[in-house]
């Protein structure tokens, strides 16, 4: 699997990153070369091997559903970059 | 030519807990904004997520209610996409193994124009646990958007069908099966206009036989009346883009109540990409069978199995049925009714269905405010039953009872709407008004059958109205004939 | 002062031979004079941290104070701490002010701790050499030409110049060992689950994990005790009996196995570190230990691995900074795409960038068995090789870095290269066990060598007793660099 640029544009525009062409550039010759690490593992045998997602072999610990949080908005909207009448202000959203 | 319509819907039921899915803040509806947003709603770098058991719990018991598989182990996954209303970039949803699997629910499909009402099977896919996003407001922020996270966080089971409806009328009336069923099992408050209750509604349609044709998704219908006319709006737009030789193109579409028209979301500059990945801050949601057991031991009896038990047992129609079972108060009211007439189920079920639900309708009132309770309108059928009172004397019992409160026999003491059905009492006053009209007598003895009327008339008058009509009828005919 | 232990600290805040408040006040005139040089610090707060010395005092003074009451720590800024501007070394939370307590935040302040300041760190953990750092690099103490490592690598600076009594790190895949390695300190990485992530800003959810950095292996089972132990606001936080980290620390190493992995001793580590190894080795030879070779087989997979699974996870943590709620906002936009998409690309450096990439492809559609679930797999064959590993030995000892601390700016331009720094690091997070680096000697170039001490799961208790036996018989641990 060898990476295009194009690929890596797609990728910037998934990942919300705005890049130059230059940056486009660099970004794939570093990923080339990443990815050259990376496709070591595709010469591995994994056939019936469980995937391992956690560290420790656990089930999902349940919370009581039971209110513990209590309105703290004027504190988190302190390091708000723009609010208004308690609400977060995005430029506008259309649908 | 005919075409054949497929129609597959995913409904997104708010769970009815107290906190989100994965943090203590609270889930009540109407609060200030972002007064409920709390660390976790709000995505702070560093917060974590922890499963909220009543999310749970109420997903196990929709699997419970459908027949489905409940999943001995289930995952979390990541939804990776941007938008203002979802605060970590990611929704954590569940994707290769949702904690409800296969599953199956029976809709009543009502009577339409000279179609016969119908019951059908629709297979459910699968439900499963999501968190809300929050919301966009769009107004009045000087050409910006406001976000609210109140809603970011609670708790939705998505339950996603099969395309196994063939027209709008199947479609609603699986969404009103399954709007029944959530509520009836305590899992969803049904709230469309709050937006408890939302339906996708995958439309499609093809030549009969023939292979499934290209879908396109109408979003976020929160109510049915909307869902009709999305649904016929879209189905005449892809008969008429394919009749035209256009194609369809798969899209997702939102419906304007306004115009009555769906039209195709804002494309993206590009596809849709979600990167799902196992969510590494959660980890399996195990379900044990002895979880499962308990649970089941704290179901209600089903809508199905009571319209099963009401057509069977009870000698009532499917549609009868149907519309008894259509909320489990109605059902519970009914079956509390029912208790006094144990024998005369369709006139309890007449009554309800009938003279309450309409007298509830005028009143803007549901069955939990219902001013009569089941002891009162039983009370007032057994006098009808044993003849106590006519059937306009129990309109009348009925009204007061609605308006007024009181029993049925206190009502009719105090009203005097007890019939008269001592035979002799009425032969005798029969006898006085063929002593006192003999002409009238003579004519209709040599045949003036339509007096007959006149006769009853004067009797009904003479017993100030109390007699029991059916007897006194009878008397009349056999003094009369002489 | 600089040299003394946690436990004499203590000892003398307790006697009222010293106060918290003069302590501290101690601390930051030595920050004043040396992070200038040394930039570990990227935030001091010198008057909250005199409060909660004067907090701790009046609580010494009642005599209810506990083993690091009144005690001066560092926090690497990875922490959120409710009232300190915490960074992550990014530009993206320049000025974001923590509205809350990460729970390692709250144990040091339960404890009666006092946080003199948030560490210098590479930018979101994202670095083996704290040059990704926004707010500039951070240099060894031992020489200041050369890296301190990272991502911890503030927290080690600031410990091995005594700018601290000890401090605070976390490790997604070496961040605490390799800096604690290349500034000649001690640091731990417990068993993935036993310090709660709650607070600590994510990297790779599945790796990370915060743990002690320090001048001792008896300083750092003290500061373990205060930082482990269960948390309900943390999923895969574990629930264990609380235990006491230094309850084995005197006990003799006499029978101890010690694995070594022939894959660590092999090419790509320089012989000054694979002499200083060996040595150590020999000590605990000494101590009573036998040796048994052992092989890790899949751990030459584990960089592949890891920057497939830390990218991916970190793509997606990553995605809440968006300019909404918190952090950078560009200061100009259009609409709301470029509104993202500015506030990213300013707000992020180029290394947490092109992490950001790796994980988003990596994901991406038609990708994801390939990478992501192939990783996963190999992740597992990894963590078996320990399994098989632990049958045959107690503890597993090896370098914990290839190299002693290379120069600032020398790995500047390939990433892959840097990576390669991490290769004795990584597997031990992709298999969830704690390990550990202690001081074992010097370099060819005077630099310090970590000896890396991986454990079975939970024995931290057992690592931490073979590190501090080791320690009361070598004196690599108490040396300080020139200056200091």
């Amino acid at each position: 699997m060898s990476l295009t640029t194009d690929d890596v544009k797609k990728v910037a525009s998934l990942a919300r990153l705005a890049m130059t062409d230059a940056e486009i550039q660099a970004a794939h010759a570093q990923m080339s070369s990443i990815f050259g690490l990376i496709e070591e593992m595709q010469a591995v045998n994994t056939d019936g091997i469980e995937p391992m997602a956690h560290a420790q072999d656990l089930a999902q610990r349940l919370r009581e559903d039971v209110v513990s949080e209590t309105s703290q908005r004027e504190l988190f909207q302190s390091v708000a970059p723009q609010v208004e009448r308690g609400l977060y202000l995005v430029p506008q959203v259309i649908e | 030519m005919q075409w054949e319509i497929v129609i597959g819907l995913e409904i997104h039921a708010q769970l009815s807990t107290k906190t989100k899915i994965f943090s203590g803040a609270s889930t009540a509806f109407g609060a200030e904004p972002n007064t409920q947003a709390d660390a976790v709603s709000i995505a702070l770098p560093g917060v974590l997520p922890v499963l909220n058991k009543g999310a749970v719990e109420r997903a196990i018991k929709f699997g419970l209610a459908t027949g489905a598989h409940i999943a001995p182990r289930s995952v979390f996954a990541r939804k990776n996409y941007f938008y203002p209303d979802l605060p970590k970039g990611y929704q954590i949803s569940q994707m290769d193994l949702p904690v409800v699997g296969k599953g199956e629910l029976t809709i009543h499909v009502p009577a339409v124009g000279k179609e016969q009402p119908y019951e059908k099977v629709v297979r459910l896919t699968r439900a499963h646990l999501e968190e809300d996003a929050g919301k966009s407001l769009h107004e009045d922020f000087h050409g910006m958007t406001g976000i609210d996270l109140n809603r970011a966080g609670t708790p939705l089971l998505e339950i996603v069908s099969e395309p196994d409806m063939r027209s709008a009328a199947e479609a609603i009336a699986y969404a009103k099966s399954l709007h029944t069923l959530v509520r009836w099992i305590g899992i969803c408050d049904g709230n469309m206009q709050e937006g408890s209750f939302r339906c996708d509604v995958n439309v499609s349609v093809r030549r009969p036989g023939g292979e499934l044709g290209t879908r396109r998704e109408i979003k976020n219908l929160n109510s049915f009346k909307f869902m009709q006319q999305a649904i016929d709006y879209e189905v005449q737009w892809q008969i008429d883009t394919l009749e035209n030789g256009g194609k369809i193109q798969q899209a997702t579409v939102l419906f304007n109540p306004d115009t009555g028209e769906t039209r195709s979301m804002r494309s993206k500059e590009e596809a849709h990409d979600y990167r799902y990945f196992p969510d590494p801050d959660l980890l399996p949601l195990e379900i044990g069978k002895e979880w499962i057991e308990q649970l089941r031991a704290t179901m209600p009896e089903l809508p199905r199995s009571k319209q099963l038990r009401y057509v069977n047992e009870l000698g009532l129609s499917a549609y009868d049925a149907a519309t008894l079972t259509a909320s489990r108060e109605m059902a519970d009211f009914f079956e509390a009714t029912l208790q006094a007439v144990p024998k005369d189920a369709k006139a309890c079920a007449n009554w309800i269905m009938g003279e309450v639900s309409a007298q509830l309708n005028r009143d803007n009132l549901e069955m939990p405010q219902c001013p009569i309770t089941p002891q009162q309108l039983g009370g007032m059928l057994s006098r009808i039953v044993d003849g106590t009172i006519s059937n306009s004397g129990a309109k009348e019992v009925f009204r007061t009872m609605w308006s007024e409160g009181g029993a049925a026999d206190e009502i009719i003491e105090a009203k005097g709407l007890k019939q008269v059905s001592d035979a002799g009492a009425l032969e005798a006053m029969v006898d006085e008004i063929i002593a006192a009209n003999a002409d009238k007598v003579a004519e209709y003895r040599s045949g003036k059958d339509k007096l007959f009327g006149f006769f009853v008339g004067l009797a009904m008058k003479a017993s100030k109205g109390k007699a029991n009509p059916a007897q006194m009828n009878e008397i009349l005919k056999k003094k009369l004939a002489g | 002062m600089i040299n003394s232990s946690l436990k004499q600290l203590s000892g003398q805040l307790a006697a009222k031979k010293i106060s918290s408040v003069e302590l501290t006040q101690f601390y930051l005139d030595r920050i004043n004079k040396l992070n200038p040089e040394l930039n570990a610090y990227i935030t001091l707060n010198a008057e909250t941290s005199l409060g909660q010395a004067r907090a701790a005092d009046a609580r010494l003074a009642q005599g209810k104070g506990e083993a690091l009451t009144g005690i001066p720590f560092a926090q690497k800024d990875i922490f959120c701490a409710k009232g300190w501007r915490t960074t992550c070394g990014s530009k993206m939370l320049e000025t974001f002010v923590s509205p809350y307590d990460a729970h390692v935040i709250s144990q040091f302040n339960n404890a009666g701790a006092v946080n003199l300041g948030k560490t210098n760190m590479d930018e979101f953990a994202m670095g083996s050499s704290n040059e990704t750092s926004y707010f500039g690099k951070v240099k060894n103490p031992w020489n200041l030409k050369a890296v301190p490592g990272g991502s911890s690598g503030g927290t080690a600076a600031a410990v091995a110049a005594r700018l601290c009594a000890a401090a605070t790190g976390t490790d997604t895949g070496g961040s605490i060992r390799q800096p604690a390695a290349l500034c000649g300190i001690s640091g731990l990485k417990p068993t993935y689950g036993v310090v709660s992530r709650y607070g600590m800003i994510a990297f790779a959810s599945s790796l990370d994990q915060a743990g002690p950095m320090a001048r001792s292996a008896e300083d750092l089972a003290l500061m373990l005790n205060v930082m482990a132990g269960f948390d309900e606001r943390d999923s895969t936080s574990l629930q264990r009996d609380k235990e006491d980290y230094s309850r084995s620390l005197e006990q003799p190493l006499q029978g101890l196995r010690i694995g070594l992995p022939r894959e660590f001793f092999g090419e790509g580590l320089s012989a000054d570190v694979g002499k200083a190894v060996a040595a150590a080795i020999d000590e605990y030879k000494k101590l009573g230990a036998t040796i048994v070779d052992i092989s890790l087989p899949n751990s030459r997979l584990s960089i592949p691995v890891y920057y497939v699974l830390a990218p991916a996870e970190a793509s997606s943590n990553l995605s809440r900074f968006d300019g909404v709620r918190y952090g950078h906002r560009a200061a100009e936009y259009g609409d709301l795409a470029q509104m993202y998409e500015k506030s990213r690309s300013e707000g992020f450096g180029e290394e947490v960038k092109r992490r950001i990439m790796i994980g988003t492809y990596v994901l991406s559609h038609g990708y994801y068995d390939a990478y992501y679930l192939k990783a996963q797999k190999i992740r597992r064959l990894i963590a078996q090789d320990f399994v098989e590993a632990y049958k045959h030995c107690d503890v597993i000892m090896g370098p914990t870095s290839p190299t002693t601390a290379f120069n600032l700016g020398e790995k500047g331009d390939d990433p892959v290269q840097m990576y390669l720094s991490d290769i004795y690091t990584i597997a031990v997070n992709l298999a969830g066990l704690p390990g550990m680096s202690i001081p074992c000697g010097f370099g060819a170039n005077g630099m310090p060598v970590g000896l890396q001490i991986v454990g079975n799961y939970f024995d931290e208790a057992r690592m931490l007793n073979v590190a501090h036996q080791y320690q009361l018989a070598t004196d690599h641990h108490v040396r300080a660099p020139q200056g200091i």
